[in-house]
C-alpha cells in the first residue's frame, strides 16, 4: 500500500515548514498561552480551596465560574497548541460542529433525566 | 502558522487531485478519531453528572477527598492535583514545541522537547498512581450506624453541639483509630470497645507488629509496654460529616468530632458490614454512593491509559527522530500528529478536572 504522507500528499507535510523569523513570533505566543493557562489553573485552585460552598457565593455562581475558566483553557489548547486555529474554515467546522452539537444533546438529555432521577428519590422514598 | 491560509477558491478545493481540508490524510484521520474519543470522553463525564444529579444524598467534595501530599501529614486541599495539571499541561507546551521545531527541521529541537515531554508524562503517571493508591487505601475508615440516635459532639469551633443522626448515616474513624483498627483486622487480631477507648487485641502470632501500631497510632508508650500486654488502648475519636459541606446558619459543618462515650454508642451501633478502610469496587469510605469511587477508578484510569498509550508513541517518534527518519522523510508531520494526540489527552485532564476535583 502506498504512504500517502509519503507521497501524494507530501506538498501538505512540506508547506508546513515555516523560518526562523516566523518560529520565533510563534514561541512567543506559545509562551504566552503558557502563562494563561498556568494563571487560569492556579485561579481554579485558589477557588476550590477558599470559596466554600454557599458561604461568600451561592454554589452556581463558583461551578458556572470552573465551566466556563475549562472551556477557555480547552479553546487555548484545542485552537493553539493543537493549531486548530489555522487551519482551513472546513476543517474546523468538521471537527467542531458535530461533536458540540452532539455533547450539547447529550448533556441536556443527562441532567434532565438525572433530574427527574433525584425528584422521584426524594418524593417516594 | 503552516501556510495553509492561503487563498483558494471553493471550485479549485473541491475539484479533486488534493485534500479540500489541505492537510494530509494522516492528520485528519487523527483529528477525527480525536472527535471520536473525545464522545467517548464526553459520554463518561456526562454518566457522571447523570449519577451526581439524581442522587439525593450528599456528594462527596473534592478539596475534602483530595487533600494529601506525599510523605507529609495534614492538610493540603487539591495542591497534588494541581502540581498534577501543572505538569500535564508543561508537557503539552513541550509538545507543541517540539512541533514548532519540527517545522524548522530542526532535529535537535525536536529530540529535546520531545524528551522533555516523554519526561512529563511518566511523572504525571507516577503521580496518578500515588494518587489511586492512596484513595484505595483511605485516610482512616468509616461506617454506618443502624438505629436513628442523637449525639454529643464539638464542632470545628469547639463549641458542644447535639446532632440528630438518621438510620444509616455515615461515620468516619479518624486516621488514629482507623489505622490501628484496620491493622488488627489484617493481622487477625480483634477489637472492642471499653470504657470510650478502642482495645486493640493484637493476635500472638503478630505481636512483632505492636510497636509499628503503636507508632500509627501516636502513642508510643503504649508501644514500649505491649511487650507484657497485647492489648492497646486508643482513644475514640470519631468525625460526622468528614467529606461533605454542611451549611446550617451559615456554619461550616464538616468536622463534627464525636468522643469518649458518645463516640462508644455510635462504634456499638455499627451496622454490619458497613465497616470500610479505603476504597475498592464494593464500598468506599468517602460516600454513600459507591458510583463515586467507581467513577473515580474508570475515568481516571481511561485518561491514565491514554497518558500511557502517549507516552509509549511518543518515545517511539523521539527514538525514530533520533535516528533521522524524519529528516530524511523531508518533514516533521508524524510529530505533529502525535502532537495532536498528546494535547488531546491534556484536554481530557482539563475537563477531569474540573468535573472531578472541583465542582
Amino acid at each position: 500500500m502506498e504512504r500517502d504522507d509519503l507521497i501524494i500528499n507530501d506538498s501538505y507535510s512540506v508547506n508546513a515548514r515555516h523560518s526562523e523569523e516566523d518560529g520565533k513570533k510563534i514561541r512567543k505566543k506559545l509562551y504566552m498561552v503558557t502563562v494563561i493557562l498556568t494563571a487560569i489553573t492556579v485561579v481554579e485552585i485558589f477557588m476550590g480551596v477558599f470559596f466554600k460552598r454557599n458561604a461568600t457565593f451561592t454554589w452556581e455562581t463558583i461551578k458556572l465560574t470552573f465551566i466556563i475558566l475549562t472551556l477557555v483553557k480547552a479553546g487555548y489548547i484545542v485552537l493553539i497548541f493543537m493549531h486548530l486555529g489555522d487551519e482551513r474554515k472546513n476543517l474546523k467546522y468538521v471537527v467542531l460542529l458535530p461533536y458540540a452539537l452532539f455533547i450539547m444533546y447529550l448533556i441536556f438529555i443527562g441532567l434532565y433525566e438525572g433530574l427527574s432521577v433525584q425528584h422521584l428519590n426524594s418524593t417516594f422514598r | 502558522m503552516s501556510g495553509h491560509a492561503e487563498a483558494v477558491s471553493k471550485e479549485q478545493l473541491w475539484s479533486g487531485g488534493g485534500s479540500p481540508f489541505s492537510i494530509s490524510y494522516g492528520k485528519m484521520m487523527m483529528w477525527y478519531f480525536l472527535v471520536s474519543d473525545a464522545l467517548t470522553f464526553g459520554g463518561l463525564l456526562t454518566a457522571y453528572g447523570v449519577i451526581r444529579h439524581g442522587s439525593s444524598d450528599p456528594w462527596p467534595v473534592g478539596e475534602q477527598v483530595f487533600e494529601s501530599l506525599p510523605g507529609l501529614h495534614g492538610s493540603y486541599p487539591l495542591i497534588y492535583v494541581a502540581l498534577m495539571t501543572f505538569i500535564l499541561i508543561i508537557s503539552s507546551v513541550t509538545m507543541v514545541l517540539a512541533v514548532e521545531a519540527g517545522h524548522r527541521m530542526d532535529k535537535k529541537g525536536v529530540i529535546k522537547w520531545m524528551g522533555y515531554t516523554v519526561l512529563g508524562g511518566l511523572f504525571f503517571l507516577s503521580s496518578q498512581a500515588w494518587e489511586w493508591s492512596h484513595f484505595i487505601h483511605g485516610s482512616g475508615g468509616g461506617f454506618q450506624i443502624s438505629t436513628p440516635m442523637s449525639v454529643n459532639a464539638t464542632d470545628d469551633h469547639g463549641q458542644p453541639i447535639t446532632m440528630n443522626l438518621a438510620a444509616g448515616t455515615w461515620v468516619h474513624m479518624t486516621a488514629d483509630v482507623g489505622h490501628a483498627y484496620e491493622h488488627a483486622i489484617d493481622n487477625g487480631g480483634s477489637v472492642e470497645v471499653h470504657n470510650g477507648n478502642l482495645v486493640v487485641h493484637h493476635a500472638a502470632h503478630a505481636e512483632g507488629h505492636d510497636a509499628h501500631a503503636g507508632m500509627a497510632a501516636g502513642h508510643g508508650d503504649h508501644a514500649a509496654s505491649a511487650e507484657h500486654a497485647a492489648a492497646e488502648e486508643i482513644p475514640l475519636d470519631l468525625v460526622l460529616n468528614k467529606y461533605t459541606l454542611e451549611h446550617k446558619d451559615g456554619k461550616d459543618l464538616r468536622k463534627i468530632h464525636v468522643t469518649g462515650a458518645e463516640a462508644e454508642k455510635l462504634m456499638k451501633d455499627m451496622s454490619a458490614n458497613t465497616l470500610v478502610f479505603g476504597a475498592n469496587l464494593h464500598k468506599n469510605e468517602y460516600a454513600v454512593q459507591q458510583q463515586y469511587s467507581n467513577f473515580f477508578f474508570f475515568i481516571t484510569g481511561f485518561h491514565g491509559f491514554h497518558v500511557l498509550q502517549g507516552i509509549i508513541i511518543n518515545f517511539v517518534i523521539w527514538m525514530m527522530a533520533r535516528r533521522g527518519v524524519f529528516e530524511r522523510r523531508g518533514h516533521y508531520e508524524m510529530v505533529e500528529k502525535v502532537g495532536l494526540f498528546w494535547h488531546f489527552v491534556d484536554l481530557v485532564w482539563v475537563f477531569v478536572f474540573t468535573f472531578y476535583y472541583l465542582v
